[in-house]
């Protein structure tokens, strides 16, 4: 891509434009005071690097969903494309020290935390290459390299593990913190608030990030959760503060997680991120998906995709070329390309490895 | 670049289905996240939805077309104006074919891995020496090549099947031995094992300024302080998920249920979250961590605290279970859990609590999980017990004794690994076994002990197994019923003498 320009203040011009084109409420808090009225401004690095984190993610998924398609994939996949701002943002807020944890809903964490897309889609097709050597599939993967523990397909089970990785970074002293990703429909879990109430007593560094994509399965958020519009206000009676934040706008994304982490590093206990995004596809890959009407996706795709925003603050910023984005899309799409036809040849798992791992080796 | 769309597969079942509709006809447009058509599966009628930019070139499946198998080609998208040859795409991207290598391929490992399963499984040491009676510990005369599975290298060593290969510690001479109550050597493991590793703390309800529910952890927030012994709020599902999660940072949590009943509301964690975690993982996440804390009936508490469920954790591949009888065993295998690479279940008991046994006074006494102790050696009949039932036991040996008849005993220790080995090689002296627990008697270790040995020693045998519970019924409140309800040592005396007909 291009470099035409590297001034923050320049796209920081267009930043009022592209605001408009989001659709969520980015309004609410608990701390008015710490609220900027927009996201900060990307540098041209940054909205480079958020473009092709995003590409890198929706491709892959896309990919994903065609090899599930064609039988190469089984089981459960539950694809993240829509949501691509959330993840993304909150890896470029977090430090590499910086624990991440998330429900089933987990390739792009995967792959944002360093998991090779190779090994990622080798997990898919249950290859022995797969980053769990094909023993874990879609909902169970793991990048202890990448300080991200999974990958959990109980429905609000990570929530106490992410609030114990923290509990951890307290124990041994550390400057580390942990985002704890689960959804809108796991916010209404009673471990949640276990969690909740243990991380607040114990002032433990950990961000609570809700990504609420409003269909708990098939279920519309107000059909299933009280007071759905305020999530982010969901600690309050623990004295966690919350943000709500549009989370299909990648900055916004990144802003509210920075401010987050400072928050929960200072000492003063966890915090609750609302992100408000949609998922364009099904809850997994059998979803007919009744529950909403085909206008809704689509108006979602056109008016608020997380990826078409980047793309053109980069071209109103004369940051990259049509080219320069398609080039990108094009390097992305081989990435995955390349991840595809090694998932699909590599070998399966050995017979032994039925019998392996179930605990931790024994030293003859 | 034209690309080939293929009927899709679109849950994990569906192997062929019908193109209801076509929604976008040939020559028409479609972008990402366009509909292009609705299929109708075994399940429901879904939307195809594509990915592609360009226009729908060619239809290669007509609407209403049934059967249509996952993988067929249904039609082209391609660029605006884009030519290509039909054939050779098709070539190209798989063939003009349904189903594809990768999906029939996929059906070869299970069944050469079902023959795997029934190998290991019945591999045993049906042709061992002679036992050899008469130590404190079960012998170990078998080495490992007794257990190894089929004589098959095997490096990672399965231990859901077989025990571990070490005994316990040989004792130097004039060792002292100390009476001490279980209680107090639950408490000198922990202690011992916080003063040895940082990384080990304590957390549960009322552990810390209350000095334990039961008084186990007495001194140690003293000692180690309230970082380290850590009161929680009454939350069994959180906490326990917590420890999970700084069990999985490498810390080692040792996390006290008040009693196992309340760990039912942990048990999602438990078994999802730490036991399945280092198989899912591939090996990458290991989750060393001890669940400890009083099971099986107390006295007189009913229904809802009076539930031994050592049955329920050794089901469980991934997990260790431990339920020791004496307080030197209780010392030693909790000093073992605490250093223990996986999720260690480990099951103490409130009546045991108080009652005080000959502690060896070694330093650091580890004892290996997954080895029985041979409680008393005999001849005539082999009582297996664990735990409680274990006072059943020896008080029917005793009683056994007077009447002339020799039993052996052996205290199973660990539930997982089970020691079976040690079990059958006491059955090939005796030939009569009876098995003893204040558990229900469906899905038991009593049953599972009868499963092994019909299967792995059924020839030993010189009268069925039976099995001594408790009855199959809530615990009741009531002292009498209760009474009725648990098991006696008359009862053990009565299953000893039904094997051995006399």
């Amino acid at each position: 891509m291009a470099a035409k320009s590297s001034s923050r203040g320049k796209s920081g011009g267009k930043r009022g434009k592209a605001a408009k084109t989001t659709g969520a409420k980015t309004t609410k808090t608990t701390q008015p005071a710490a609220r900027p009225n927009h996201p900060p401004a990307f540098t041209q690095e940054e909205e480079q690097r958020a473009l092709r984190d995003m590409l890198l993610i929706r491709r892959f998924e896309e990919k994903a969903g065609q090899l599930y398609g064609m039988g190469h994939i089984g089981g459960f996949l539950h694809l993240y494309i829509g949501q691509e701002a959330v993840a993304t943002g909150i890896f470029m807020a977090r430090r590499p020290q910086d624990d991440i944890i998330t429900s089933y809903r987990c390739h792009a964490q995967e792959l944002l935390a360093g998991a090779a897309p190779k090994a990622v889609m080798a997990e898919l097709t249950g290859r022995a290459a797969g980053v769990s050597k094909g023993k874990g599939g879609s909902m169970h993967m793991f990048h202890k390299p990448g300080h991200f523990w999974g990958g959990h397909g109980i429905v609000g089970a990570q929530v106490p593990i992410g609030t114990g990785l923290a509990f951890a970074a307290k124990y041994n002293g550390e400057d580390r913190a942990c985002f704890t990703f689960f959804g809108e429909g796991a916010a209404n879990q009673g471990q949640v608030y276990e969690s909740f109430n243990m991380a607040a007593l114990w002032k433990l560094p950990v961000i609570y990030v809700i990504e609420n994509n409003r269909y708990a399965m098939g279920t519309e958020i107000h059909r299933a959760t009280a007071k759905s519009e305020e999530l982010f206000m969901r600690g309050a009676s623990f004295g966690i503060d919350g943000e709500q934040v549009d989370g299909m706008d990648v900055r916004a994304v990144k802003d509210a997680a920075q401010r987050a982490l400072q928050h929960v590093l200072s000492g003063k206990g966890p915090f609750i991120l609302e992100m408000q995004t949609y998922r364009y596809r099904g809850h997994s890959m059998s979803d007919p998906a009744k529950y909403r009407s085909r206008e809704e996706v689509q108006k979602m795709r056109q008016e608020h995709d997380p990826i078409e925003q980047v793309k053109r603050r980069l071209l109103e910023a004369g940051w990259a070329t049509e080219e320069d984005i398609k080039a990108v899309d094009a390097e992305v799409r081989k990435i995955v390309a390349e991840a595809a036809d090694f998932a699909t040849s590599a070998e399966q798992p050995p017979q032994e490895e039925l019998w392996r791992d179930v605990y931790a080796p024994v030293e003859d | 670049m034209a690309v080939v769309v293929r009927m899709p597969a679109l849950s994990p079942t569906m192997t062929e289905g019908t193109l209801a509709k076509w929604l976008v006809q040939e020559g028409e447009a479609v972008s990402p996240g366009a509909i292009i058509a609705e299929v109708e599966t075994d399940k429901a009628v879904m939307e195809l939805e594509t990915d592609e930019e360009g226009v729908l070139a060619k239809i290669l499946v007509d609407e209403g077309a049934q059967g249509v198998k996952v993988g067929t080609p249904i039609a082209v998208i391609a660029e605006e104006g884009e030519e290509f040859d039909l054939e050779a795409l098709l070539a190209e991207s798989g063939g003009a074919a349904a189903a594809s290598d990768a999906v029939t391929g996929q059906e070869e490992a299970p069944a050469a891995a079902t023959q795997d399963i029934a190998a290991q499984d019945t591999a045993q040491d049906v042709a061992s020496p002679a036992v050899h009676v008469g130590s404190a510990a079960m012998p170990d005369e078998d080495d490992a090549e007794a257990y190894a599975l089929n004589g098959a290298p095997d490096p990672a060593r399965n231990l859901s099947i077989t025990p571990p290969a070490e005994a316990d510690p040989a004792l130097p001479e004039g060792t002292e031995f100390v009476e001490q109550t279980v209680r107090e050597a639950l408490r000198d493991a922990m202690a011992e094992e916080m003063r040895r590793d940082e990384r080990v703390f304590l957390m549960g309800e009322e552990v810390a300024e209350y000095q334990g529910a039961y008084k186990v952890s007495q001194g140690l927030l003293e000692e180690f302080g309230p970082q380290r012994v850590v009161d929680t709020p009454i939350t069994e599902y959180g906490f326990a998920g917590l420890g999970i999660g700084a069990a999985f940072e490498g810390l080692r949590p040792i996390v006290e249920f008040m009693t196992f009943n309340f760990a039912m509301q942990a048990i999602d964690a438990i078994i999802n979250s730490a036991a399945k975690q280092r198989y899912m993982s591939g090996g990458e996440v290991s989750v060393p961590i001890v669940f400890r804390g009083p099971n099986g009936p107390a006295a007189r508490v009913a229904g809802q605290h009076s539930q031994d469920y050592a049955a329920w954790y050794a089901h469980i591949p991934g997990l260790k279970v431990v339920m020791p009888y004496s307080a030197a065993d209780a010392k030693g295998l909790l000093k073992a859990a605490i250093r223990d690479p996986d999720p260690v279940i480990f099951l103490e008991n409130e009546i045991l609590y108080g009652h005080s046994f000959p502690v060896p006074q070694v330093e650091d006494y580890v004892l290996p999980i997954g080895r029985a102790r041979l409680a008393r050696a005999g001849s005539d009949v082999t009582i297996v017990s664990y735990g409680m039932g274990m006072h059943y036991a020896l008080q029917a040996a005793d009683a056994l004794a007077q009447d002339g008849i020799s039993a052996e005993v052996i205290d199973l220790r660990s539930l997982r690994p089970l020691d079976m080995p040690a079990v059958i090689r006491s059955l090939k002296k005796t030939n009569r076994l009876i098995t003893v627990e204040e558990a229900w008697p469906v899905c038991s270790i009593g049953a599972e002990i009868c499963r092994r040995v019909m299967a792995e020693a059924f020839d030993w045998l010189d009268a069925p197994v039976l099995t001594v519970n408790a009855r199959d019924v809530v615990l009741p409140y009531a002292a009498n019923l209760e009474k009725m309800a648990l098991p006696t040592v008359e009862e053990v005396v009565a299953a000893a003498r039904q094997v051995l007909y006399r």
